[in-house]
Parts: structure tokens; sequence; C-alpha cells
């Protein structure tokens, strides 16, 4: 099976983010920079089922020169080879760029599966994996907290609020993937010596034929046209029980809508 | 001109422990500290990370990996806990390292690749109740040939690792004879469960809470001859080599435990506030953290040094000596330190710092103390040998 799975570089959330004055755009710089969390989780997910079934990891990542740090960590976890999408051209764009991209490059390079985080800790959309189904015209099996593969048969537990749907589809197929799915694995010393020597294939835009008018910030459908710092916290709310202490403290959930 | 900045794949390597250590160590450690029990989840995720093996070559089941990679290692733990680290370090540098080193083919392949695994760890029982700087001195543990076997007695005091559920062997010294009115020295493999091996309990220690430390007694405890480790009267010269590598290995544990301190103040200086400001926001505590700071660099530098002569295969024993006796009063005093800038939080044991400051001491005592460490130094200039 020739997996695909898409990683982001993102800043670290144990990090202070702030955004750019110039472009209002993210800083990239000034954070320490690290795999998105859940695509680690997609790229054990990815490991598991080639371990399984057979077939190579691919890792596709769209990002700045810097973006090969994590290119390098999940060939360290055991991925087999990297293809890198780096142009500055791509900077700054926004969801419909960055889905058309990754799906120029995955026409070209080909696919079975395709396995993504269901979201970026940046960005927080959680719609790429389903604009990129959309785009590459396969079925999408989004927040699976499971996955199986039979022959060209695959199903997912779609996680929902009530427990799960079980979802069907056939190869070739686009999965996001949340944490519950499973505990990924930290490189070993040997996996991070083998990763030097695995392949790392760099593309620019006219490498993968991109038209560079489709992505980057210019393009971007969306624009940031202004933004402020989160207010510091406010004092919370006391309830007093005075025997109905439960009930007040259920209604301050309920009025923000969070039972 | 020299450098020490990490080549690609140990910063990864270095990233990847610190991970492991936020993630997986900090979370539960306190708790198994506070039980005074022994982290066997960890121990074996652990071992899945292939901390274990790291100095090891593949054959053996180890990650290729070299001494300097395992020291890193030790840091990135010992930054959040020592327990876990000290299990590491005399799994691997008391433990198997022997073996490896000197090990025959046969030995070698019966115990290494599990020990490289962290499926099982190893001890090595040099310290008796009657000394551990003066050796031979205060040795007292004989062991005699008989009939193809050795037959051994006499007690070791606080090793380390001997009295887990998962030990597979603790390598003991003898006096196996004497040669020109000297005790000639040897070391002997002991299976665990060997009858006549008896595992004390485990002490009450006043640190490194979740490590496992116990007194062994040997009484007629018989092994095949054949579990005789290295040449025979060899054993305190084979040991002087593991103990110089043991001390950079500590050496680096210790400056992991003092740059933990600079972690957590660092943090609590610009959470905690007093009188307006945060903590941090005054001189007095700023510059506590600055000499933290300085103590912690300083004693990477060092055992960074003493871990780098060491893998070029260059005389290390001073530098060895340096790094240990330097890490370790550096450890000693951040975590003195670091306890006051937390204040009253920082004498609660559910505190890292608390931990820390426990943790600290046995830094200049284990592995030779730190009036070890500067016989050792004054040695080496060519100052009068003590006197035996
Ligand atoms: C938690 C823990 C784990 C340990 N794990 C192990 C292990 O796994 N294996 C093992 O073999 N050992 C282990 N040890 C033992 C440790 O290495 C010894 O405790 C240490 O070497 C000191 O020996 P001692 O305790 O007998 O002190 P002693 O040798 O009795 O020393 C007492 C004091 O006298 C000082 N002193 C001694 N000689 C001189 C001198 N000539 N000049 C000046 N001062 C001197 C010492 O520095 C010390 O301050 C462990 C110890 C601890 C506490």
């Amino acid at each position: 099976m020739n997996i695909v799975v898409c990683v982001k570089q993102v800043p670290d959330t144990w990090s202070e983010r702030t955004l750019r004055e110039s472009d209002s755009t993210l800083d990239r710089d000034a954070a320490d920079a690290v795999i998105n969390e859940l695509d680690e989780y997609a790229i054990e997910e990815g490991l598991r089922l080639a371990e399984a079934h057979g077939g190579e990891v691919t890792i596709l990542s769209m990002g700045p020169d810097r973006a090969t740090e994590a290119i390098r960590k999940a060939l360290s976890m055991g991925a087999d080879k990297a293809v890198h999408l780096v142009d500055d051209a791509l900077a700054g764009s926004d969801l419909l760029g960055t889905s058309a991209a990754l799906a120029a490059v995955l026409g070209q390079i080909g696919f079975d599966l395709v396995i993504l985080g269901s979201e970026s800790t940046d960005a927080r959309t959680g719609a790429l994996p389903a604009m990129l189904a959309e785009r590459l015209g396969v079925p999408q099996l989004s927040y699976a907290s499971k996955v199986e593969v039979d022959g060209s048969a695959i199903s997912i537990h779609r996680l929902a609020d009530y427990g799960y749907d079980t979802v069907e589809a056939t190869l070739p197929a686009v999965v996001s993937v949340v944490e519950k799915i499973n505990e990924p694995r930290y490189p070993t010393f040997k996996g991070i010596m083998a990763a030097k020597k695995k392949p790392v294939q760099t593309m620019s835009l006219a490498d993968a034929g991109i038209d560079p008018a489709t992505v980057g910030l210019a393009n971007a459908a969306s624009e940031v046209t202004g933004w402020a710092k989160r207010p510091p916290r406010q004092a919370g709310t006391i309830v007093t029980d005075e025997g109905d202490g439960g009930a007040k403290a259920a209604g301050f959930l309920a009025e923000r809508k969070f039972i | 001109m020299i450098g020490f900045s990490l080549d690609d794949e140990h910063e990864a390597l270095r990233r990847t422990v610190r991970d492991f250590a936020r993630q997986a160590v900090t979370p539960v450690i306190g708790e198994f500290y506070q039980r005074g029990e022994f982290p066997y989840e960890l121990v074996t995720e652990m071992g899945k990370l292939g901390l274990f093996g790291l100095p090891f070559p593949e054959e053996h089941g180890g990650m290729g990996g070299d001494f300097f990679a395992f020291c890193l290692a030790l840091h990135e733990l010992a930054r959040v806990d020592s327990s876990v680290a000290i299990t590491l370090e005399a799994g691997v540098a008391l433990g198997a390292m022997p073996i490896y080193l000197f090990g025959t083919a046969e030995q070698r392949e019966r115990w290494l690749p599990p020990l490289c695994r962290g499926e099982r760890l190893a001890a090595f029982g040099l310290t008796e109740p009657g000394g551990g700087s003066d050796i031979p001195g205060g040795m007292r543990t004989t062991a005699s040939l008989d009939d193809g076997s050795w037959v051994i007695n006499g007690s070791k005091s606080f090793i380390t690792n001997s009295g887990t559920a998962i030990t597979s062997l603790v390598t003991a010294l003898a006096i196996t004879g004497r040669s020109d009115d000297r005790p000639e020295i040897s070391a002997i493999i002991v299976p665990s469960g060997t009858p006549g091996l008896t595992v004390g309990p485990e002490y009450s220690k006043v640190g490194w809470c979740a490590s496992d430390t116990r007194e062994l007694s040997f009484s007629d405890c018989r092994v095949p001859a054949a579990n005789l480790l290295g040449e025979r009267g060899r054993g305190y010269a084979q040991f002087l080599r593991i103990l110089d590598e043991g001390r950079v290995a500590i050496a680096a544990l210790a400056a992991g435990l003092a740059q933990g301190c600079v972690d957590e103040c660092v943090r609590y200086a610009g959470e905690r506030s007093a009188f307006g400001h945060a903590i941090g926001h005054y001189q007095a505590i700023q510059f506590k953290i600055a000499d933290m700071e300085a103590r912690a660099a300083t004693a990477r530098l060092a055992w960074y040094d003493a871990a780098a002569r060491l893998v070029a295969g260059e005389p290390v024993k001073k530098q060895a000596a340096i790094a240990k006796l330097t890490a370790g009063e550096a450890a000693m005093a951040n975590a003195r330190d670091a306890t006051q800038v937390f204040g009253g939080y920082g004498y609660m044991n559910e505190f890292p710092v608390a931990r820390f400051y426990r943790d600290a001491k046995v830094l200049e005592i284990g592995e030779g103390t730190s009036e070890v460490q500067r016989m050792l130094i004054a040695r080496e200039l060519g100052l009068g040998r003590p006197a035996r």
C-alpha cells in the first residue's frame, strides 16, 4: 500500500505565539517549530498500516526550508521517504491554495491512502482534509479514531459526541485522524541515524505544475484585516452554595452552552 | 577552533528524550517518588525508546550510538527526574558496559540483548559495608574456585538496580586470591536468583526514591567458573575504566539536574508575585538564577569535554573527575538555591525542586565522593599519592 502522510511544521504550543505586524501572518521565526501534534498520530497510523499490510510511507510537507526538521523527525520515526514542497511563492497560502498545492503534488506522486491530522494547532480550521479529498476526487473519512484496511476496502470509526459512526469507503481515500487513535512512537537513535540516509525530494511550484496565481498570500481568498491580543483573564464568578450551588453552577455552564 | 554545538543527530536525540521526559515522566514520577516505588512502566518505555542500548552496537541489540549520546539522554532525563536517570545510568554504564567491554562472546550474547532493550537490568557490586572509597582496602568479599564453581562469600552495600523484578544479574567484585601479598580482585557474574545470594529490602533513602538500591549478601553462593568476567586478577584494573566512564555519565546527570533547577526557577520567577511584582523582577532573585545558569552551563561544558575525549579514545581520567566534581557541586548548589526561589513550596514534596533538593546530595557521594575526585585530580597533577 502506498501511504502518504501530510505533515505540517507548526510553532510549539509551549512557546509564545505572535502575529507579525507587517502582514498579520504567524511569526514562525519567533517560536520553536515542531511537527503538528495530530500529524504525529497520522504518521504513527501510517507506519502501523504499512507494518500490518506492507507498503511504503511517504511524508509530504509543504513549508519553508526549516520544515526539513519536521520531515527528518517523521523519517526518524520510520517513514520511508519524503517530498518537500518548498517555494517562496507559497508563503501565506490559505486553505484553498494549500489544498490545491498538496493535491497537485499528490496527483504527481500517486497514493492509495492519504492520512492527515484532523487539524493543525496553529490555524485550527480542520477543513484541509475535506478540501483535499474533494480536489482529489476521492472519499474522505474524517475524524478517525480507528482505521481498518482490508484489501481495497477501508473503514474507520468517526468520533462523534454520542460515540462513533462506522464509515466505509474504497481506496484510494483520504483519512484524517484524532488523537484517540493511537500513541505515537518516539524516534530511536537508530531511527534518527537511518533518517539521514532516506530520500527527501524537494519540489518547487514549477516542479509540481502548480499555477503561482492560485497560491500565496496575495491570492488568498480570505484576509486578516485586524487582530488584537487576547484580553487578560477576568476574575472568575464565585457561586455561593446556599443549598442550590449545583443548580447555579449548571445554570452558569448552560448559559455559555457548555452543557 | 573547537566547538561544542551538537550535530543534527545528537540534537534530534536530545529533543526526543526531552519530549519523552516532559510528556511521559513529568506527569507521573512524583507519585512513584512519594510511594518509593520503582516505575517499571517508565523503564519499559525508556527501553522502547532505545535508551538502554544507546552506546552499544546493533549486533548486540544496541542503537549503534556512542557514549556521548548516552550522556545526553541522562542529561535530559535528569532535567526532569533523577530516579529514572540513575536507573538508566547504572543499568548501562555499570551494568551492561562491563559485559560489553570485558565479556566473552557467549556472555555478551546471553546477557546483552535484553539489557539493551531495557527489558532486563544489570547491577554492579563494588561498594561494601567496610568502605567504597578505599578499594581494595575496604573489600572483604571473597570468591574461591571449588569443583568448577566460584563460591562467593561477603556483602555489598548500596547496589543500584540489584533488586528489581527485572534484574538479571549483578557483577560482583571479589578477592580471588593474593599475589605479592596484595589482594587479587576479579569480577564475577552472579545471575539473579542464584542460591546463596540474598537481596536485602529497599533502603529508605533521602533521594532517588523511585530507584532501586539494595544490600546484597553472598553466602556460599556458587556460580559456574565460566562466569568470571574478564581476566582473573584484572577486576580492579578493568573497573577503573568503568568508573571513569561512570563519572562522566554521573556528571551529565548532575548537570541535567542543575539545568532542571534553572528551568523550574525561570518559570516560577515569572509566575509568583510578591510586593506587587513577579519575584523575577527583583535583582536578588535574578542574580540567584543567573548564578544557577552559570553553574549549569559550566557543568555541561565539563561533561561535554570529558565525554568528547572519551568517544575520541583520549585519556580522560582527569577530565572525568573534574566533570563529576564540578557537576555534582553545581547540582547541589542549584538545588539549594532553587528551593529558596520557591519558598515554602520548594519544601513540599509535590514540587519538582523539592525532589531536586533531595536528589542532589548523592551526586557528591556516589561513583566517587567529591573528596575522591579531588584526590584523582591531584594525583593526575603529580601531587603525592594518597596513602592506602
Ligand atoms: C544511592 C546510592 C547508590 C549507589 N549505587 C552503587 C552501585 O550501584 N554500586 C556500587 O558499587 N556502589 C554504589 N554506591 C556506593 C557509592 O559509590 C559509595 O557510597 C561511595 O563511593 C562512597 O563510599 P562509602 O559510602 O563507603 O564512603 P567512605 O569511603 O566510607 O567515605 C566516607 C567519607 O570519607 C571521605 N574519604 C574517604 N577516603 C578519604 C581520603 N583518603 N581523603 C579524604 N577523604 C576521604 C569520603 O570522601 C567521605 O566523605 C551507591 C551509593 C548510594 C548512596
